[in-house]
């Protein structure tokens, strides 16, 4: 059981890294401030959201999965809205536009 | 759920790895803040810093079983979002001053 458990914390995580390592790539290598808004967000809050399944499963008692989880709703909360913001901001004074 | 009494040795040596892996992309996304062109690439980059420094902190805070660090991760998470929130303020704001 233990084994299985920490099989999926592997994966979860190494999918984790795999979507940092996406978004930061996105981030250095998209041509514009709006695709890279783009990759930054979806894939740094998928990176954290894996990370934080992964852990769930090493997690010791109720208390600590739920602040785990609430980790990230907050991520997602604040991620969604402050992407609107910076894109807000982006638009009429980014490059070119 | 299991405790972590019975956490392999192995498991906190791969999360180590897993939250160096995390921090050198977030080193890496940083050249961002250098290169521009705007300062909403800049926020950006800062803000992966964030998201990244928090999942490394749940990483390295399980590998090295200090529970405490979830607390700060969820502070961090917290206040990670009002340094964008700052710089839209702020941005808008001197854009309603220039213009």
């Amino acid at each position: 059981m233990s084994a299985a458990l920490n099989g999926l914390t592997i994966l979860a995580v190494c999918a984790g890294a795999f979507f940092f390592l996406a978004g930061t790539v996105g981030l250095l290598r998209f041509p514009d401030t709006l695709s890279r808004l783009h990759a930054l967000t979806k894939a740094d809050n998928l990176g954290l959201g894996f990370v934080v399944l992964g852990l769930l499963f090493q997690a010791e008692g109720l208390l600590a999965a739920l602040k785990l989880i609430s980790v990230w709703l907050l991520a997602l909360l604040a991620g969604a809205t402050v992407t609107q913001l910076i894109a807000h901001t982006a638009r009429p004074s980014g490059p070119q536009a | 759920m299991l405790g972590s009494s019975l956490k392999h040795p192995a498991m906190a040596d791969f999360l180590f790895a897993a939250a160096g892996l995390v921090l050198a992309m977030v080193a890496a996304g940083l050249a961002r803040i250098l290169w521009g062109p705007g300062d909403a690439d800049r926020i950006m980059a800062a803000q992966l810093l964030g998201t990244g420094g928090i999942a490394a902190l749940l990483l390295l805070g399980e590998a090295t079983n200090v529970p405490a660090a979830l607390d700060v991760a969820l502070t961090l998470v917290l206040l990670a979002a009002f340094i964008s929130v700052a710089f839209v303020k702020g941005a808008t704001r001197s854009e309603a001053d220039g213009a």
